[in-house]
């Protein structure tokens, strides 16, 4: 797959090849809240250096898929799943891994941008490293190369040590995708990350993930038709067919197929805006 | 327009109450409300109108009878009626000033007309070279005081007759009914200045402002009732001598070992109570496991213990064996104070947004990290404020320090051997004293306790400001 943005990648101060992307593989997955199901049989495969985005109307399970992949979903109480998500072969819900050492080589961006009020922006890009003990020998480098890489680094280097909630919303989000970049994950999901933002700070964290894309991959939950036709490389259309029935994935295929020519006439009406 | 529309119907059926109702349609000049309400409206104002004549006659009629000497059934009967046609008159001279919207009313199908008493308004284009200065709004103007000031003189005009009439003997009775009075004044010129709405606004404002000052003041008349009795031995040597060489007729002595007492036992106790309290705060919120409810539940019990009985426990288990001691009363504070901290802290963890955690926990965080590196910083301030409550709620604690540091009039600096004395004791001790020099040194220690309790409380705000500050514009 070509990658069409090669050319803006900026150069990365410190090893920025140290995460090396890695296919993320979801088969059969399932999961509960308490006795509701709400996801049924989704298989999926997210490649390295793709971006996937996950679209489909409200309350079909993208959130929770997503959340799936890095076991965030079982921090909420009741929340259950099945199946298995295969990352490079290593089952992550398999006992070689632990939940933490499955976040942090698996990050995730927030709808909401949610940087830690009580540390300043530079401590807010190395809070993943003092939260998962992880040392480092530059600290002041691999804040640099992680702003740099959030499409930042400019707008706050003389300002490092101000509040990270002095930022503007945008910004905030941005920060924190560096922050998500300092632990170097091997793939970060985004759950709708522009939903909260005015169009310029869309087109900037766009255009992040646009650069980020060669480095890592990439899956983002969007409701919006025109940024998953923008970012992404693959799209999986997510439905509940019937009332209260669970989320099912209807279709998965090359964004620009999904968008043209989807093999399930339902996958046409959403993207085209004529659902419901 | 004509009445009786679909649209007429449901306006009279969805809104809340008559009087409501027809305020809203009269000010919107729209529809005519319905007629029955109107009736029903007429009855309750003539009402209105005939009990207020009845109790003019009724009080012309006292006042005549007590003030002018006036005696026999005649006399008084036309004092009476006159009073009571004088009421009537002024009220409907009153009505009949503003009854243009409500003629317009009681004429069904024709749309009523809004009077409303507001000044015009004046547009004007602003000239470019006019000052840029901010419009002032809500501004007081005269007539706001001359309310003011006409409400506070009829109050206390009604205040005092009553008072006459009733044999008051007590001031205080005299300032309610000068308050009561006073409200009642200010809300009728109020309204009768802008619309009822209004008034009901300003009415509310009026008793939330007064209600404010009043708990204001009973702080401010404590506080004054204190530094004005404590101030005759509030000296240097109150800090630095103790009682245990003055007699209760010789001058100077002081507090030192009562302050030094009362600083050992809080401190102490707070710094047990602290790390104990946040770490159950986070068992409770944070970990939430399965005891949590039992513990939550346990804690709240242990709120209501009486202190009393905190101290007999502390008497019976450590006392009894180990004698009276500073530390045997640090022990009951922690009994007192685990409960507060424990809660305050909790409901302050509350607050802490979850999508912070959320944020942690996606960055690989071990749940202790987590609470240790976002949860507790975030929440630093409040919790110096869940520190103060518990302190603030031992500091003063008389009763089980009693069964346990037992009080002594000599300095003992070590707290745990020995009785000790702090500030609530040995104002216990002093004020029972049969002595005016006693009595006045209690009142010097109160002072010194509400001081330690004031420096506490600024030097926590100034804390919690500066944490704040590094918190940026945090939630």
């Amino acid at each position: 797959m070509t990658i069409t943005s090669e050319s803006a990648v900026k150069p990365v101060a410190v090893a920025g090849d140290s995460s090396n992307p890695a296919t993320l593989l979801a088969t059969n997955v399932s999961a509960w809240f308490n006795k509701r199901k709400v996801l049924e049989r989704c298989s999926l495969s997210m490649d390295a250096r793709r971006v996937t985005a996950l679209i489909g109307p409200s309350g079909c399970g993208k959130s929770t898929f997503l959340r799936i992949l890095n076991r965030m979903h079982e921090v909420i109480p009741g929340a259950q799943v099945a199946g298995s998500i295969t990352l490079e072969g290593t089952d992550i819900y398999g006992g070689s891994l632990s939940a933490t050492q499955v976040r942090t080589r698996i990050g995730m961006v927030f709808q909401k941008p949610n940087p830690f009020p009580a540390m300043s922006i530079g401590e807010n890009v190395l809070a993943g490293l003092k939260l998962s003990r992880t040392g480092v020998s530059d600290r002041a480098a691999l804040v640099e190369e992680c702003l740099t890489r959030a499409g930042m680094w400019d707008e706050v280097k003389d300002r490092l040590n101000e509040g990270g909630m002095s930022l503007s919303g945008g910004q905030q989000q941005r920060l924190c995708i560096a922050r998500a970049l300092a632990v170097r994950p091997q793939v970060l999901l985004m759950d709708e990350p522009c939903s909260a933002l005015d169009p310029i700070s869309t087109r900037v964290v766009e255009e992040t993930i646009a650069e980020l894309a060669p480095q890592i991959t990439i899956v983002i939950v969007t409701h919006n038709m025109q940024q998953a036709l923008r970012v992404s490389h693959q799209c999986a259309f997510f439905l509940v067919e019937d009332q209260g029935a669970p989320g099912r994935i209807i279709e998965v295929g090359e964004t620009k197929k999904m968008f043209e020519d989807p093999d399930d006439p339902r996958t046409l009406d959403y993207v085209t805006g004529r659902f419901g | 327009m004509s009445t009786g529309t679909p649209l007429d119907e449901d306006v009279a059926q969805t809104t809340p109450s008559p009087r409501r109702s027809f305020r809203r349609v009269t000010k919107r000049g729209g529809r005519p409300p319905r007629s029955s309400r109107i009736k029903a409206q007429q009855r309750r104002a003539l009402a209105l109108q005939i009990a207020g004549g009845i109790i003019v006659a009724v009080g012309a009629a006292m006042l005549a009878s007590s003030a002018l000497g006036v005696t026999g059934p005649i006399a008084i009967t036309v004092v009476a009626y006159l009073g009571f046609v004088a009421a009537i008159a002024l009220s409907e001279f009153v009505r009949s000033a503003r009854t243009v919207d409500e003629i317009d009313l009681t004429d069904e199908g024709v749309p009523a007309v809004a009077k409303v008493d507001e000044p015009p308004v004046i547009l004007r284009a602003v000239p470019d070279d006019a000052p840029d200065v901010p419009i002032r709004r809500r501004k007081v103007t005269g007539a706001d005081v001359a309310e003011v000031v006409v409400a506070a003189v009829a109050a206390a005009a009604f205040a005092e007759l009553l008072r006459i009439f009733l044999h008051m003997q007590s001031l205080v009775g005299f300032a309610i009914w000068w308050y009561v009075a006073f409200v009642a004044v200010y809300f009728l010129l109020a309204r009768d200045r802008s619309d009822v709405e209004t008034a009901l606004d300003r009415l509310v404002t009026l008793l939330v402002v007064s209600t404010g000052l009043l708990v204001c003041a009973v702080l401010m008349w404590m506080i004054a009732f204190i530094v004005i009795k404590g101030a005759r031995f509030f000296s240097w040597t109150f800090f630095t001598e103790d009682l245990s060489k003055t007699g209760p007729l010789t001058p100077g002595g002081g507090a030192k070992h009562a302050i030094i007492g009362t600083l050992e036992q809080v401190g102490i106790a707070t710094i047990v109570v602290v790390p104990i309290g946040i770490l159950t705060a986070v068992y409770l919120h944070e970990v939430r496991g399965r005891l949590a409810t039992v513990v939550r539940f346990i804690v709240d019990a242990m709120s209501g213990l009486p202190s009393i009985v905190a101290g007999l426990l502390v008497f019976t288990v450590l006392v009894q064996q180990h004698g009276f001691s500073g530390l045997a009363g640090s022990v009951a504070l922690v009994i007192l104070m685990l409960p507060t901290m424990t809660r305050a802290s909790e409901e302050i963890l509350r607050t802490v947004p979850n999508s912070l955690r959320e944020g942690a926990l996606a960055l690989g965080a071990p749940q202790w990290r987590l609470v240790q590196r976002v949860v507790l910083p975030t929440a630093i301030a409040g919790l110096m404020t869940a520190m103060l409550l518990a302190i603030a709620r031992a500091i003063g604690e008389t009763a089980p320090m009693l069964l346990t540091a037992f009080g002594a009039d000599s300095t003992n600096v070590n707290p745990t051997r020995g009785p000790q004395s702090d500030l609530p004791l040995f104002v216990w001790k002093l004020i029972r004293q049969p002595n005016q020099t006693d009595i006045a040194r209690a009142f010097t220690g109160a002072l010194v306790l509400v001081l330690l309790v004031f420096i506490l409380f600024v030097s926590a705000r100034l804390v919690t400001r500066h944490a704040t500050k590094k918190l940026g514009r945090a939630r």
